[in-house]
């Protein structure tokens, strides 16, 4: 059987390359995608702790469900504006869109 | 136990004692006879995926009144072998500018996606890959594989043709999936039981094509869509598009998609037959042997394909647009309601025998279809007269 | 060391590994392409967990549509992004350092915690996961709150969605 452990380390380096690609894309559609490996992170957390603890409990399967749905709607949400804004701006580097700063 | 009743499992153990004779771990050896069990079911499923390509190419010679091939061996038999050698010596190119890993990565995906559906599918009471608890559910998962496996293809080929095809394939694949697995889930109402094998102990007494035959219609026409045959071939669609998403691939890595598309076809006809025909069921006759109960299962599989290419041969490509709304605008909130009344009438009629919850459960299905059926024909001849003006009744023939 | 371990190894190998291509890639056709191989070996790890169904929702949702999504989003919006411009930020070494100090960091605090190095049970023979699931997501008295909320967000998103980029013309 894997030791918790080794789920937990393996959530939280995936935790930290999302988030690596989130602050260093220029890309918006690349943040997203980083977004989502700190989401997938997050579920491996999740269903680790429900398998390592009280097994008849579903806390952890059910919040990695509404994990799915989050973020589906995030992705659809997002990858809109993404979308949306090409259209207008005719870019979708973040450092361009930058016309609420003065 | 005797080698009738489970031969798969005599002979697994029979190879498993002379892995372990030789000395090999226990453990090590489970899991070598697993995996020559996996190679051996693919060895099989290749071998008649090439039968499937004589059979495909007869019945369509006879839908269109013609003979089909008939020159190498009894029948044109060897017809499909001489088809491979020309394929595997084919010149195999690749187009310029294309990217190469993801444009080879397509046809292998592709094929993975067909196979990959088998290892939950029982061929047998006995014989089936993995006794998995969300069965049905993995039908739609392998799905998004073949998905991915088109859109791959039609990006990595580097031509606009390609690129068409595939996101047309991906919009109608995306679309179909929501009637489908909303379709999945009136056998698993049922059954109360997302396993295959339970569904299928749970048509014991009556198929469940008696108790939702609108359910099993509905699966289908997705089904169609979902393995991207006419009428719902516009990813390929020859007259636009020339040949879609495929259009640049040669040799065997085209034989891969062709062979990949009939084996799914076959493969659908098989869990159209496993969800609503009783799958290897025949009258006990599976309980005599699994040798009885698998002729069985590939004689329904078989029927299940031939109605596929039946409406292929018949039936004229659509629009995209008109495609989409067909599932969008109708098929899509038709089966929602099917779904949600046969749920309403399971509640109702759990404890009813088994006449009444099969007659009950029948006429719901045959009353939603006959509204959905008047909705579309109101709406239809509302739009019609928008086009053409109100019809002049004086004028009409009758 | 068991089966299952060298199996999780080489699954954890191959999802860090992707996950790794998917924020360094330059292509992000190719970007997308590796966070379906991430995915795919994020759902090997559910099924390694024994959650099956979460490992098959995994595939349905994240490969089936997720990714497909993704990689329509970076076909639609590829006009001006050419490969010969640079993916990443000037101070990319700011937030290799940030998402450095969160792992250590995270690994620190794990350390400390009592049920860091827990080993599990087997699961008993009859476990219905997926029936006690579906019982705990619509039974009252456990989370059929949280999955109404859950639909009326995934409704909103679809309306936004569509209002967001429906092109008015």
């Amino acid at each position: 059987m894997v030791p918790l452990s080794w789920y937990l380390i393996l959530a939280a380096a995936l935790f930290s390359v999302g988030l690596f690609g989130a602050l260093v894309r220029r890309n918006a559609v690349a943040i997203l995608l980083g977004v989502e490996l700190m989401l997938n992170a997050v579920n491996i957390n999740l269903v680790a702790f429900w398998r390592y603890g009280d097994v008849t409990t579903m806390t952890g399967q059910v919040f990695a469900i509404i994990v799915f749905a989050v973020a589906a709607a995030e992705v659809a949400v997002g990858l809109a504006l993404v979308i949306s804004v090409y259209r207008r701006r005719n870019t979708v580097v973040a450092d361009e869109l930058d016309m609420m700063k003065w | 136990m005797n080698f009738w009743n489970d031969p798969l499992k005599i002979a697994a153990d029979w190879m498993e004692g002379i892995f372990v004779g030789w000395g090999m771990d226990a453990v090590l050896a489970h899991v070598l006879v697993a995996f020559l069990g996996v190679f051996l079911l693919i060895a099989i499923l290749m071998v008649v995926d090439i039968f499937l390509v004589w059979v495909e190419r007869k019945v369509v010679a006879r839908f269109q009144d013609r003979l089909g091939p008939n020159r190498l061996g009894p029948f044109g038999l060897i017809q499909p072998f001489a088809d491979i050698i020309k394929l595997i010596i084919k010149e195999d190119t690749t187009p310029g500018g294309a990217d190469k890993v993801v444009y080879n990565l397509a046809p292998i995906l592709s094929m993975m996606s067909v196979l990959i559906l088998w290892a939950v599918v029982p061929i047998a009471p006995v014989m089936l890959g993995v006794d998995l608890n969300v069965g049905v559910l993995f039908l739609i998962a392998a799905g998004a594989i073949g998905t991915l496996s088109i859109i791959m293809a039609g990006w990595s080929s580097n031509n606009k043709f390609a690129l068409i095809g595939g996101f047309r394939q991906v919009a109608v694949m995306v679309a179909f999936e929501v009637p489908m697995l909303t379709m999945l889930l009136v056998p698993t109402i049922f059954a109360s039981s997302m396993n295959m094998n339970d569904i299928i102990q749970g048509q014991g007494n009556l198929w469940y094509f008696a108790l939702s035959p609108l359910g099993a219609l509905i699966f289908l026409v997705a089904a169609i869509a979902e393995l991207g045959r006419a009428p719902f071939d516009l990813a390929e669609g020859e007259s636009e598009l020339v040949s879609g998403f495929n259009i640049e691939y040669s040799g065997m890595k085209f034989g891969m998609f062709y062979a990949g598309e009939l084996l799914h076809a076959m493969t659908f006809g098989g869990i159209w037959a496993i969800l609503f025909f009783g799958g290897y069921r025949f009258f006990g006759l599976e309980q005599v042997s699994p040798f009885l109960a698998i002729p069985i299962f590939l004689f329904k599989a078989l029927i299940g394909y031939w109605i596929i290419m039946w409406v292929r041969y018949t039936m004229m490509r659509i629009r995209i647009d008109q495609m989409l709304v067909f599932n969008w605008v109708f098929l899509t909130p038709l089966s929602f309601v099917l779904l949600m009344v046969t749920a309403l009438m399971n509640a109702l009629l759990k404890d009813a025998s088994l006449w009444i919850y099969g007659l009950g459960m029948f006429l719901s299905n045959v009353v939603v279809g006959w509204i959905a059926l008047e909705i579309a024909r109101s709406v239809s001849r509302k739009q019609r007269e928008s086009v053409e003006g109100p019809k002049n009744l004086a004028e009409a023939p009758h | 060391m068991t089966g299952e371990q060298i199996i999780f190894l080489i699954t954890a190998g191959f999802t860090l590994g992707s996950g790794f291509m998917v924020v360094t890639t330059r292509n992000l056709v190719h970007a997308a392409l590796w966070l379906v191989s991430t995915l795919f070996g994020v759902a090997v790890l559910y099924a390694l967990m024994n959650a099956n169904f979460i490992a098959v929702v995994q595939v349905v949702v994240y490969i089936g549509a997720i990714a497909i999504l993704f990689i329509f989003a970076v076909m639609l919006t590829r006009k001006d992004l050419r490969e010969n411009t640079p993916q990443i930020n000037k101070n990319w070494w700011a937030g290799a350092l940030l998402a450095a100090l969160v792992f250590a960091g995270l690994v620190f605090l794990l350390q400390g915690w009592s049920g860091f190095s827990k080993t599990g049970s087997a699961l008993p023979s009859d476990f219905d996961a997926v029936g006690m699931l579906g019982e705990a997501l619509v039974s009252p008295n456990a989370y059929v709150l949280p999955f109404e909320v859950a639909s009326v967000l995934l409704l909103a998103a679809l309306v936004g969605a569509v209002y967001v980029a429906f092109n008015k013309k």
